[in-house]
C-alpha cells in the first residue's frame, strides 16, 4: 500500500442516527473521528469509524453501499440535511472529506420517507421503487423477438433526451429531498425514457397510468413543484421530465376513457 | 477425478451452434411450468437468464444479496458492448469478432464458445434496442459505434459512459416484467451460502436472509449461478465492495471445478491509489484511449514536474512507440504491463511514482473541448470528483488496477459445470475470455449467456429430469447443509478476536497484489503460498465479528466472504505457480521474450486447469481439459 501523499488532515465529529431495527427507538449518537485525510471518501470515513467501533466491541454503523462510484444507487445518506450530502450531481459515495471543515459536526441520517421504511441505522427499504417498475416500467418484448436494431431509427435529439432520463440510478434521493416524499422524478424519468422512444409507444398510455397509480398506492406523496428532487439528484435529472409525465398522464387518462376497446378485450368495439 | 467433457458439438466452426440448437433436447411447453430453476445473481447474466427462462414458462426463483435486482456491478461498466453488426462498413464480421476475442484471450479460451459468442452478439443489440436501451445514435437516427482495445474495427455500441447501467436496466426491466407476470419469484437481501447436491445433482441452495438472519432452504430442478467475478480477492479493485466469490466458492467445495483462477485482469487506466484507508479503485473507461494519449517522461528527473512543462521531445508515448499498429488501443494486459515497466524504471508520475499520464491535449486541439466533453464528459467529472483535478487542463494520472477475472467455475459448451444441474453464467464461468478479456466483451458475454445460450441449453439437462421429481427441502442433504451454515455463522461470532474482518481483507489483498499481481515469479508465488495459510489460521483465531446473527449484520456477511477469499487466494497462487508459462493476464517473469512479451508454452499448457476440491486440508486436484483448436492456429500474439 502506498503512504499518504497529502498532509491535509481534518478531525470531525460524526453525529449519526442509530436505530437497531424498524420498531426500535432511534437516536443520534456522536462519534469523534480524528486525523482523516481529505482525500478519503465519506464512506471510507465511515469504514474507519466502524473499524474503531468494532475494535471497541461496539456494533458498527449499518449503511448501504456497493459500487462506490456513483452508479449502483445503493448508498443513501442524508448528510447535514441534504440527501447525498454537500456535492452537486453526486451520490453519497462520491462525497470526499475535502468537502468538510476541520472541527465540523457532520449529521448523518437515513433517507426518510413513509414509503421507505427504516431497516437499521442508515439503511432503508426502497423496494417500493421496484414495485413501481414492475407495474409498467418496461417494454414488453420477448427475448428473441426483436427486429434488427437499425430498423428502428430514433432521432438523435430524442435518443439523447431519453438517455438523460435513463441515467436515473434508483437511489431515492428525490424522495428523501421532497417535503412530500413524492416519487415523481423517479417515475417521470422512466416514463419519459420509454415514452421518448418509438419502441415505447404501444404501451405508453397503460405504462404511465399503471406506474403513477402504483406510486400513489405505495404511500409516496404528491408533487408541489419545488424541484428539491432535481437539486438532490446525483444524476441531475431535470424536473422538466415531471412536466412531461404530467402531460402523458393527462393525455393517457383522457385517451383511455374514450378509446374504443375491442369486443375481444371486453369492450363494445 | 472429475470428468471434464466439454461437449463441443462436431462440425464446421460456424455451424456448431446452429446445429447444436437443432439437435438439443426440448422440454414441451406444458411441462416447462413443472420445472423450478434457481438463479443466483441479477447482473446482466442473471437478470437476462431469469427473464428469458420465465418467458419460456419455467418457474424461476431469483436470489440477490442486494436490496434490489438493479444494483449488480454490471451496472458500473462504462465503455460499451461489442457486436459484429458491421454497421460501419469497416470490414467487421462474426469471424473477425471471434478471431479478435480468441487472440485477445491469448489462445486460452475455447474456440467453439468464442465463436458462438460472436454469433449471438448481433442478437443482443437487437434485443436491447427493442427494450428501449438508449444507445448513442448518429444524426440520421441509426446506431453509433466507437473503437475499443484489441480491435481494428469500430464495433462497440455504447450509451454515453453508462453502457453497463443501461444494459442492466434493460435486463432488469425484462425481469421486472416477469416478476409482475408471476414468472419469477424475487428474493432480495438473500445471500447464497451453500449449494445442495442430492444424488450427485445440484438441486437447491441454502440462503441467509440478510435482514432477519434466517437460514432458508430452497429446492429446484436446476441451479444457475450468475454471481460475477472474484477480483475483490485483491481487496483493492474496481469491483463493487459487495462483489464476492462466496457462491462460486461454496459450489467449488461441493464438487464444482474451479478453472484457471490465475487469469485475472489488471485494467491499465484506473485512478491511482492515494492512501491506506482506500476501499475502492475507480476505472477510467478504456474508451478514453480512443482519443487520449498515454505517456510518461523520458527522464526520471522529470517525473514530478508539471506535465505541461515537459517538452514533446522529452515525453515517451510508450504504447505508440512499442505497438505502432494498435498504439494506445493495445489490449489491457499489454497496456498494463507497459505501464508497470515504465514505473519500474523510475519514470512513474505523481507523488507515489505509481502513475502515468493519459493526455487529452491533442484531442482537445483537434476536436475542440465541446466534442471531448460530449464523448467523455461524465468520465472527466468522475476524475474531478475523486482527484479535484481537471482533465481538460492537465493530463489524467492513471495506473493499472484489478478489474475482471477470466477464471471461474468450469462449464461445458452448455454452460453446465461438472456437477450436473449446476449452470454457471457470465463472469462467474471461465469459458470465453481465455487468459485476457478484451474491452466491451464482458457485457456481451453476460447477455449472450443469459438471453441466448442458457434458454436453449438448460432444456438439454431438464429433459432428462422427471418433472416434479426435485427433492423436498426436508431431505437430509438440505438439513445438513443448513446446519453447517448455521454452525459457521455461530463460529464467526464466537471467535471474539482482536482484529476486524477488513484488516484481514487488506492483508490478503496486499499479499496477492505483491506476489501474484501484474508480474509473478516462482519465488513470489511460493512465498504467497506460505503467507496465505498463515493468514487463514490467524483469521480464524483472531477475527472479531460484533453483533448477532439474527439481524442485519454487515460484519458477519463480510466475514464469510473474506474467509472464502482467503481460501481462493491460495488456489489462485497455486494455479499461477503450476502454470509455467505467461499468457494474457498471467505473466510469469521466467517466461518472457527478450522484448518483455508473454511467452506461452503451447506444448505443455494449451489446456484449461480445472481444480477439484478434495476436502479441507488436502491439496486440490488439478484436472486438465485440453484446448483442441480445430480451426485456428495458436500463434504469438502480436500487436506491433
Amino acid at each position: 500500500m502506498v503512504a499518504e501523499t497529502n498532509s491535509n488532515m481534518i478531525s470531525i465529529t460524526l453525529r449519526v442516527w442509530r436505530q437497531a431495527g424498524p420498531d426500535a427507538p432511534g437516536k443520534f449518537v456522536d462519534y469523534p473521528a480524528a486525523n482523516l485525510s481529505t482525500h478519503m471518501s465519506f464512506l471510507e470515513m465511515l469504514d474507519v469509524v466502524n473499524d474503531g467501533l468494532t475494535l471497541k466491541g461496539e456494533e458498527p454503523i449499518a449503511f448501504a453501499h456497493d459500487c462506490r462510484e456513483g452508479i449502483c444507487g445503493t448508498c443513501s445518506c442524508t448528510i447535514n440535511g441534504k440527501a447525498h450530502g454537500p456535492g452537486h450531481g453526486v451520490a453519497t459515495c462520491q462525497i470526499y472529506m475535502r468537502a468538510f471543515r476541520d472541527g465540523e459536526v457532520i449529521v448523518v441520517e437515513p433517507f426518510r420517507a413513509r414509503a421507505f421504511p427504516l431497516v437499521k441505522d442508515l439503511v432503508v427499504d426502497r423496494s417500493a421503487f421496484d414495485q413501481i417498475i414492475q407495474a409498467g416500467g418496461f417494454i414488453s418484448v420477448r427475448t428473441g423477438a426483436a427486429p434488427d436494431a437499425n430498423s428502428i431509427p430514433v432521432p438523435k435529439t430524442d435518443a439523447d433526451l431519453a438517455m438523460d432520463a435513463a441515467a436515473c440510478i434508483g437511489c431515492g434521493a428525490c424522495v428523501a429531498a421532497c417535503k412530500n416524499a413524492s416519487a415523481m422524478l423517479f417515475v417521470a424519468a422512466k416514463v419519459s425514457q420509454l415514452g421518448l422512444l418509438p419502441q415505447g409507444q404501444p404501451e405508453r398510455d397503460s405504462r404511465v397510468l399503471a406506474m403513477v397509480n402504483t406510486m400513489d398506492a405505495l404511500g409516496f406523496g404528491s408533487c408541489t413543484n419545488q424541484y428539491e428532487c432535481s437539486a438532490a439528484c446525483p444524476k441531475t435529472i431535470s424536473h422538466d421530465f415531471i412536466a412531461r409525465l404530467n402531460r402523458d398522464y393527462l393525455a393517457a387518462s383522457v385517451r383511455s376513457a374514450f378509446k374504443p376497446v375491442s369486443s375481444a378485450a371486453g369492450g363494445s368495439g | 477425478m472429475a470428468k471434464l467433457d466439454s461437449k463441443i458439438p462436431a462440425g464446421p466452426l460456424a455451424d456448431k451452434w446452429r446445429r447444436h440448437k437443432t439437435e438439443i433436447k426440448l422440454v414441451n411447453p406444458a411441462n416447462k411450468r413443472k420445472y423450478e430453476i434457481i438463479v443466483v445473481g441479477a447482473g446482466l447474466a442473471g437478470a437476462s437468464a431469469s427473464a428469458t427462462l420465465a418467458e419460456l414458462g419455467y418457474k424461476v426463483k431469483n436470489f440477490v444479496f442486494h436490496d434490489s435486482p438493479r444494483r449488480a456491478h454490471s451496472i458500473a461498466a462504462q465503455g460499451g458492448i461489442n457486436a459484429a453488426k458491421n454497421y460501419q462498413n469497416d470490414g467487421d464480421s462474426v469471424y473477425r469478432l471471434f478471431y479478435d476475442t480468441l487472440k485477445g484471450g491469448d489462445y486460452r479460451s475455447r474456440e467453439a464458445n468464442v465463436h458462438r459468442l460472436a454469433e449471438v452478439s448481433v442478437n443482443i443489440i437487437d434485443q436491447c434496442v427493442a427494450q428501449g436501451v438508449p444507445f448513442a445514435r448518429e444524426y440520421g437516427g441509426l446506431l453509433a459505434n466507437r473503437s475499443f482495445g484489441g480491435a481494428q474495427v469500430s464495433r462497440t455500441f455504447y450509451a454515453r459512459g453508462q453502457t453497463g447501467q443501461q444494459l442492466l436496466l434493460g435486463a432488469y426491466s425484462a425481469l421486472s416484467r416477469m416478476i409482475a407476470a408471476g414468472g419469477v419469484e424475487m428474493h432480495t437481501n438473500s445471500e447464497m451460502l451453500d449449494l445442495v447436491v442430492v444424488d450427485g445433482h445440484a438441486k437447491g441452495i441454502i440462503v441467509r436472509n440478510l435482514l432477519t438472519g434466517e437460514i432458508e432452504r430452497y429446492a429446484a430442478d436446476a441451479v444457475i449461478l450468475a454471481t460475477g467475478g472474484y477480483g475483490n480477492v485483491f481487496n483493492l479493485s474496481t469491483y463493487a465492495r459487495g462483489s464476492n466469490v462466496t457462491a462460486s466458492w461454496r459450489a467449488y467445495k461441493r464438487g464444482a471445478c474451479f478453472a484457471n483462477p490465475c487469469y485475472t485482469q489488471i485494467h491499465p487506466t484506473c485512478i491511482p491509489v492515494t492512501g491506506d484507508y482506500q476501499s475502492k479503485l475507480t476505472l477510467m473507461s478504456e474508451s478514453l484511449r480512443n482519443d487520449g494519449r498515454i505517456w510518461a517522461p523520458k527522464h526520471q528527473a522529470d517525473r514530478l514536474k508539471p506535465p505541461a512543462s515537459i517538452p514533446e521531445a522529452d515525453r515517451d508515448y510508450y504504447l505508440e512507440r512499442m505497438y505502432p499498429s494498435f498504439g494506445n488501443l493495445a489490449p489491457r494486459d499489454i497496456a498494463s504491463r507497459a505501464a508497470k515497466r515504465v514505473c519500474d524504471e523510475g519514470r512513474g508520475v505523481g507523488e507515489t511514482g505509481l502513475g502515468v499520464y493519459l493526455d487529452f491535449a491533442d484531442a482537445i486541439k483537434r476536436l475542440g473541448e465541446p466534442v471531448v466533453r460530449e464523448r467523455y464528459g461524465n468520465l472527466f467529472d468522475i476524475y474531478h470528483e475523486i482527484t479535484a483535478e481537471s482533465a481538460y487542463q492537465q493530463p489524467m494520472r492513471i495506473f493499472p488496477a484489478v478489474h475482471y477475472t477470466m477464471g471461474g467455475l468450469w462449464v461445458d459448451y452448455n454452460l453446465m459445470s461438472n456437477v450436473p444441474g449446476l449452470f454457471v453464467l457470465g463472469e462467474a464461468n471461465f469459458s470465453d475470455h481465455g487468459a485476457n478479456r478484451l474491452g466491451a466483451s464482458a457485457l456481451m458475454q453476460g447477455l449472450a449467456d443469459g438471453y441466448f445460450v442458457i434458454p436453449y441449453t438448460i432444456g438439454d439437462y431438464l429433459a432428462g429430469q422427471k418433472p416434479g421429481a426435485r427433492p423436498s427441502i426436508d431431505a437430509p442433504e438440505f438439513k445438513a447443509a443448513a446446519e453447517n451454515i448455521r454452525a459457521m455463522t455461530e463460529r464467526f461470532l464466537q471467535i471474539k478476536g482482536k482484529e476486524t474482518v477488513s484488516h484481514y481483507h487488506k492483508r490478503l489483498g496486499k499479499i496477492l497484489w505483491e506476489h501474484c499481481g501484474m508480474a509473478r515469479t516462482r519465488a513470489s508465488l511460493e512465498q504467497a503460498l506460505k503467507l496465505i495459510p498463515a493468514l487463514r489460521e490467524e483469521f480464524w483465531a483472531n477475527v472479531t465479528v460484533p453483533g448477532s446473527a439474527a439481524t442485519l449484520n454487515q460484519s458477519l456477511e463480510q466475514a464469510g466472504r473474506v474467509a472464502d477469499f482467503i481460501e481462493l487466494g491460495e488456489l489462485l497462487c497455486l494455479d499461477a505457480l503450476t502454470r509455467e508459462e505467461s499468457c494474457g493476464g498471467h505473466f510469469r517473469e521466467e517466461h518472457q521474450y527478450p522484448d518483455g512479451e508473454c511467452q506461452r508454452d503451447d506444448e505443455k499448457f494449451a489446456h484449461v486447469a480445472a481444480w477439484e476440491f478434495q476436502g479441507a486440508g488436502k491439496p486440490p486436484l488439478r484436472n486438465i481439459e485440453p484446448l483442441n483448436y480445430e480451426f485456428t492456429k495458436m500463434s504469438v500474439r502480436n500487436y506491433k
